[in-house]
């Protein structure tokens, strides 16, 4: 292979496209035309997701200078001078970071965000994640080789349970654990799915790894066919995330033609062989069962359960599902060791957590911090702050089936035991974060409306239950609310929780639960007063407001 | 006897879709997905289609089967749509950065309430769930365009790129 001098990284994820990314792209291929350095000089698309505020970004190595926001009209004037006179063009460089709230103890990570710890994340921006080389580069597959040569089944699992490794999907149930029941299954064929079905509002954590890392996804996969006895694995992808999807399909072509995927991996008996398989736009998907129904070509509508996909899952065979970011941190794991993997987080939430962070607040995107820290942190250190003017009224942490949490409970360590302990749920790791101006009737009605949308309608508790409380809660947002509505939500939302058959009605309720919990006086006031304290709720004219019973 | 030219095209197709997903079960909905894809919607005619190709290669599939997919999915359509469809995202984080009031403008500009179609037949306006670009939100995509940040100001200019 031919060396090359210099190599351009340029953004082109979905926001950095959005920015035009594609003509610079073109610009600046024409520009190295232009200048005849186009065998000099090597172009790969990144995703960025550390410098949203400068996208779309041009990174120039072996300077490692990042140029941002580089429009197409820039491109010639870059090339110029950067790549044909050698001089950084100093106009076009992205502006330094601006630090603000107190960095406290958390260790500072060069060239990250203030103290990010990423392992999951780790490849994704650094990498083309468009060429297996640069993966390999950076150690992809090395923990599969590992693995296949060194390492038997039972100690792989072993390490994936000592690490203390919890689901990501947002129950935090023990990997280790649950690649332990899958392998236990006796079955000619087993299944291992990984679960991209990433539809709960506000998270799209998955989606930055699969574009900016899809070979990571691919390498877990493996292991996890190999130490749980699976020889063939599934990518249920949600029909929105086109890009990913694309990425995924060069990725798995590559790993096959590198022997990583197929038969004989590593000159072992192993053979594992992977499917692409894309939803078409339904958010109850992401439960496992009805996942499994959704790749065998029926409705989304979550199975019964006993019996577990562990045991009867995919064609009804013994099948592991697991999250991407669960298995996105499996490479790093066996490469490192289960004792590396504890020294992060806390000692019941060993690990790092994706965070996407959103809202009210100056910086919204992805973070990777270790467990256990707080809200507080998030919003000062990672989110840049409340925007001007706007104050902590509440935040949600999880995606519409996640708790809303008052600005009291900002200091509670967020990792799976703290977070339960308070009664609230970690999710899927969405930070939507709140200012006065929100009106939890509003916000509250606009969860159920998803719910009573997305509901698959299978059984009676969630697929009533969820219009019920979206009628009651649009009645509220009306003036047109009475009290005995809340006590209604009450008897509810205990029925979906105790007789939902899935996750989704069983979660639906959360909202409204910690809405009465903690809101319950802003709730009261739409209903006794027939108006809303922030002046979202568009009351009807013709309310009556219920204090003003007649005398 | 000669086909019309509409129910060629949608064996045609079919036909695609079929040879590159195969005939098992798991091919179901991406079969679906290509024919909505191609046609911009699923007609009856081609989930009749569907069933007869698949039925010829051994396996076995009913029409109900295939329309309980169709009218389940989110991203399947089985009624006709215009030549652009507005999917604006709906959901808490686009909403709480100021989502309503383009909702708000969008219908008033189309005239068009939810799941509508313009008479002309250019637009279709949808709700969809999150999308995945919450850091950018309020956000909409026509067709398979995505807009983030989107203010009351910059609708004519997006809806202004397509004819």
């Amino acid at each position: 292979m031919k060396t090359k001098r210099a190599m351009l990284l340029v953004s082109t994820d979905p926001e950095s496209m959005r920015l035009g990314a594609s003509d610079l792209l073109k610009s600046l291929k024409e520009a190295l035309e232009a200048y005849q350095l186009q065998d000099e000089v090597d172009i790969a698309e990144i995703q960025d997701i550390e410098r949203t505020n400068i996208l779309p970004v041009v990174v120039v190595y072996p300077e490692a200078a990042v140029y941002g926001p580089v429009k197409p009209g820039d491109a010639r004037y870059l090339v110029e001078e950067h790549l044909y006179k050698g001089r950084i063009a100093e106009d076009l460089l992205a502006p330094p970071k601006q630090l603000t709230g107190q960095i406290g103890s958390l260790r500072a990570h060069k060239g990250y965000n203030p103290s990010e710890q990423r392992i999951v994340l780790e490849r994704a921006g650094r990498i083309d994640p468009e060429n297996i080389e640069d993966a390999i580069a950076h150690n992809a597959y090395e923990a599969l080789g590992k693995v296949l040569t060194e390492m038997t089944p039972e100690q792989v699992i072993d390490v994936v349970e000592k690490s203390g490794l919890q689901g990501r999907g947002g129950a935090g149930f023990l990997t280790g654990r649950k690649w332990k029941f899958v392998s236990m299954a006796k079955s000619d064929k087993k299944y291992v799915i990984c679960n991209a079905d990433e539809s709960e509002p506000g998270t799209f954590k998955d989606r930055i790894v699969l574009e900016g890392d899809p070979h990571a996804i691919l390498e877990a996969m493996a292991i996890a066919g190999c130490a749980v006895g699976a020889d063939e694995g599934y990518i249920y992808i949600r029909g929105e995330y086109g890009h990913a999807y694309r990425r995924l399909q060069h990725a798995i072509e590559q790993a096959e033609e590198f022997g990583f995927l197929g038969r004989n991996i590593f000159n072992t008996n192993f053979n594992f062989h992977i499917h692409l398989h894309a939803g078409a736009g339904a958010y109850v998907c992401g439960e496992e069962t009805a996942l499994i129904e959704s790749i065998e070509g029926r409705r989304g509508e979550p199975r019964p359960r006993p019996p577990y996909p562990v045991t009867r899952g995919l064609w009804n065979k013994p099948t592991l599902v697991n999250n991407v970011e669960t298995l996105a941190n499996i490479p790093a794991i066996l490469r490192n060791g289960a004792e590396w993997y504890r020294a992060f987080g806390t000692p019941s939430s060993p690990g790092t957590k994706v965070y996407t962070i959103m809202g009210n607040v100056n910086f919204s995107g992805v973070i990777e911090v270790p467990m256990g820290i707080t809200l507080r942190e998030v919003i000062n250190i990672y989110a840049k702050g409340m925007e001007p003017g706007s104050v902590l009224k509440l935040a949600q942490t999880g995606g519409s089936s996640g708790s809303i949490i008052p600005s009291s409970l900002r200091d509670v360590p967020m990792d799976f035991e703290s977070f339960r302990k308070a009664g609230v749920s970690l999710g899927s790791g969405a930070l939507l974060i709140c200012d006065q101006h929100t009106c939890i009737v509003d916000l509250v009605k606009v969860l159920l409306q998803f719910f009573r949308f997305e509901s698959c309608g299978k059984c009676t508790p969630c697929r009533v239950g969820t219009q019920r409380s979206y009628e009651v809660m649009d009645r509220i947002s009306k003036g047109q609310g009475k009290l005995e509505d809340l006590d209604m939500l009450q008897n509810l939302i205990a029925e979906m929780e105790r007789a939902s058959n899935c996750g989704l009605g069983q979660t639906a309720t959360v909202p409204i639960r910690d809405m009465l919990r903690h809101f319950r006086t802003e709730v009261e006031a739409h209903i006794r007063l027939g108006s809303c304290p922030t002046g979202v709720c568009e009351m009807a004219l013709t309310a009556e407001p219920v204090i003003a019973d007649k005398e | 006897m000669y086909a019309p030219a509409v129910e060629r095209e949608i064996q045609e197709v079919v036909q695609e879709a079929i040879e590159k997903h195969g005939c098992r079960r798991d091919a179901f909905i991406p079969i679906l997905s290509e024919i909505n894809h191609a046609l911009g919607h699923i007609p009856a005619e081609a989930i009749r289609e569907v069933k007869a190709q698949i039925n010829h290669e051994g396996n076995f599939v009913s029409q109900g089967q295939l329309y309980e997919l169709a009218s389940f999915y989110d991203m399947l359509s089985t009624q006709p749509r215009g030549r652009h469809v507005i999917k604006f995202c709906e959901n808490a984080p686009c909403h709480v950065v100021g989502g309503k009031a383009i909702w708000d403008a969008l219908r008033e500009t189309l005239d068009l309430e939810n799941g509508a179609t313009t008479p002309d037949k250019k637009w279709t306006l949808v709700t969809t769930s999150c999308i995945g670009l919450c850091s950018v939100g309020p956000v909409l995509l026509v067709d398979d365009d995505m807009y983030g940040n989107v203010t009351v100001e910059q609708l004519p200019e997006i809806l202004g790129h397509y004819e």
